[in-house]
């Protein structure tokens, strides 16, 4: 098995939906979006995002861009001026997705 | 008909940097400039300002920023279209009349978009069917009917479009999409239908990449960073448009940033859900048909959009006081700086149990080790320093305050190598929670109004 970094194959974007964040993946070539459409599912991302993701994970594929956009919900505790986090509008999601490692 | 229009942006948020407006309208030829100025929550923070004194209640920034546009989009014919009239669009055309009296410009029509206020009608409307039920977690609306402090409709592109059709060179709003201010002079110029879903779609998708400023351009970039040049001199995406539909992303040359593939398509998925359905007052657009090509250096096409019709509904955000909230911070120096941090965390918990305080939520993150990425932060062995950041939430406002003042005494009740409490005891703030809603479009209706200099 290789592991590849994600941040090595893709980069991206992320922020606020209320209390759901949206993180934005992007592959750097087409062989790049095929490993992420194959590895990065919505159960992977969920377990990723334990302890910060409290709710469902949505998934959507943009081929065109060679994009996978992910809505994480219960996500940003309480979103707005309710959430506490220091990092209420998940700007730093993105990069902490891209931190994964996979094994393909 | 024009062959194409350049609509420049010049704002991306409430409090983006002053100079670019400026730089948009004198280093370069554009036709439109847009600005937006309207986060979730701002209108809410505006209506409180209107609330306090009645002649406020929009982005005061926009006031200087226009003294200084007025003599150059005179001069050239540029037209500005703006949401920054917040809770008070005519508040702030008075002001920029003024502005306009006081530098002799006469014959200068400003359209003036209102209706999207609904505060005061709430009731009327709720019993002719409004709902205006949380549209994200199903809540009832009588659960927080009393507490509501602004109810805002998101218009979209029709009423600027009306605006500009009567004349007006600058047309200031109160709550409209961020993407209408972008598409409405496509609509406007290109005489695009109102049906015509692909093209409207085409207009919308421009909008969301140019609607935040320098993040289509270079800013925030998470690619490869280093090789943006010149962030200190950023220059804003201007969208050109042509009357089929195609755009092109760019931005004026001599300007700082990038326009590539890369960074347009980041801000392409900035805050979306289901890319298939983006949806706005005027369409439904489709992120999954967007084509993107590099034509040359800082210009990038963007093309082959599909759209699907519009439904018959506005989206309504709504903003009601639900308590109070209060951050404080603490830094905490080598040796043992996390464990000094978590320990000071441990003394404060308990002072604030033995006081009987009452909190929804008290939240501690470590900045420097785990506030950003949580458990997903690699382990340092040893760091230099950490900040404590604890915050409190709670419906009593005496709660929160009490555990403002909590925070500065453990600099000499707690664990050593202490610093960072400069800015003194922190304030308790109002908790501004949002409510997002749906109303028939049946029911509400935007009023344009073109005043004349």
């Amino acid at each position: 098995m290789k592991k590849i970094k994600l941040i090595d194959i893709a980069h991206g974007r992320s922020g606020d939906k209320g209390d759901a964040a949206n993180i934005g993946i992007i592959a750097y070539d087409d062989e790049g979006y095929e490993i992420i459409k194959k590895y990065l599912t919505a159960e992977r991302v969920k377990e990723y995002f334990e302890g910060i993701c409290h709710g469902k994970v949505d998934r959507y594929e943009i081929p065109n861009i060679r994009a996978l956009n992910f809505v994480l919900h219960n996500t940003l505790g309480g979103g707005g001026t309710v959430s506490l986090m220091h990092d209420a509008q998940g700007k730093t999601l993105a990069s902490a997705l891209l931190r994964m490692e996979i094994g393909i | 008909m024009k062959d194409k229009i350049r609509i420049a942006s010049g704002q991306g948020f409430w409090g983006d940097l002053q100079s670019i407006p400026l730089q948009q309208v004198t280093q370069g030829p554009i036709d439109y400039l847009m600005m937006d100025f309207l986060a979730e929550v701002t209108m809410s923070i505006m209506q409180k300002q209107k609330k306090r004194n009645p002649s406020a209640g929009y982005a005061k920034d926009l006031v200087h920023i226009m003294k200084d546009l007025l003599p150059h989009i005179t001069e050239k014919n540029i037209k500005v279209i703006t949401n920054g009239g917040g809770a008070n669009p005519m508040g702030c055309v008075e002001d920029i009349l003024k502005c306009a009296h006081k530098q002799g410009i006469k014959g200068l029509k400003i359209g003036v978009v209102t209706g999207d206020d609904i505060l005061d009608s709430l009731d009327d409307l709720l019993k002719r069917g409004a709902g205006l039920d949380n549209m994200e977690s199903g809540q009832k609306i009588s659960d927080v009917k009393e507490k509501i402090i602004s109810a805002n409709v998101y218009f979209g592109a029709r009423p600027i479009v009306e605006a500009l059709k009567k004349g007006a060179q600058i047309v200031i709003t109160g709550r409209t999409t961020d993407t209408s201010l972008t598409y409405a002079p496509m609509i406007h110029e290109f005489k695009w239908a109102w049906d015509d879903w692909d093209k409207l779609a085409s207009g919308v998708i421009a909008g969301h990449i140019i609607e935040c400023g320098g993040q289509a351009s270079g800013g925030n970039f998470l690619g490869n960073w280093r090789a943006v040049p010149d962030l200190a001199h950023i220059g804003f995406p201007i969208a050109e448009a042509y009357p089929n539909g195609e755009i092109v992303i760019t931005k004026h040359q001599n300007t700082g940033g990038v326009v590539s593939i890369e960074t347009v398509s980041e801000q392409l998925l900035y805050e979306i859900g289901d890319p298939t359905s983006y949806i706005t007052p005027e369409c439904v657009a489709d992120f999954t048909t967007i084509k993107l090509k590099q034509l040359e250096k800082d210009r990038v096409k963007v093309y082959g959009i599909r759209g699907k019709p519009a439904t018959d509904l506005y989206k309504v955000s709504m903003a009601y006081n639900d308590g109070y909230t209060a951050i404080g911070s603490l830094t905490y120096s080598w040796p043992d700086a996390l464990e000094k941090a978590q320990k000071a965390d441990e003394i404060l918990r308990t002072r604030l149990s033995d006081l009987g305080l009452k909190f929804d939520e008290i939240r501690t993150e470590f900045l420097g080790v785990n506030a950003c990425h949580g458990p997903l932060a690699s382990k340092q062995d040893e760091i230099n320093e950490v900040v404590l950041r604890m915050g409190v939430r709670s419906k009593q406002y005496y709660d929160v305050e009490a555990f403002a003042k909590e925070i500065a005494p453990l600099i000499l009740t707690g664990p050593p190598g202490v610093t960072g409490f400069a800015g003194g005891r922190p304030k308790p703030n109002e908790v501004i929670a949002y409510w997002p809603a749906l109303i028939p479009k049946r029911l509400v209706k935007p009023k344009v109004e073109v005043v004349t200099t």
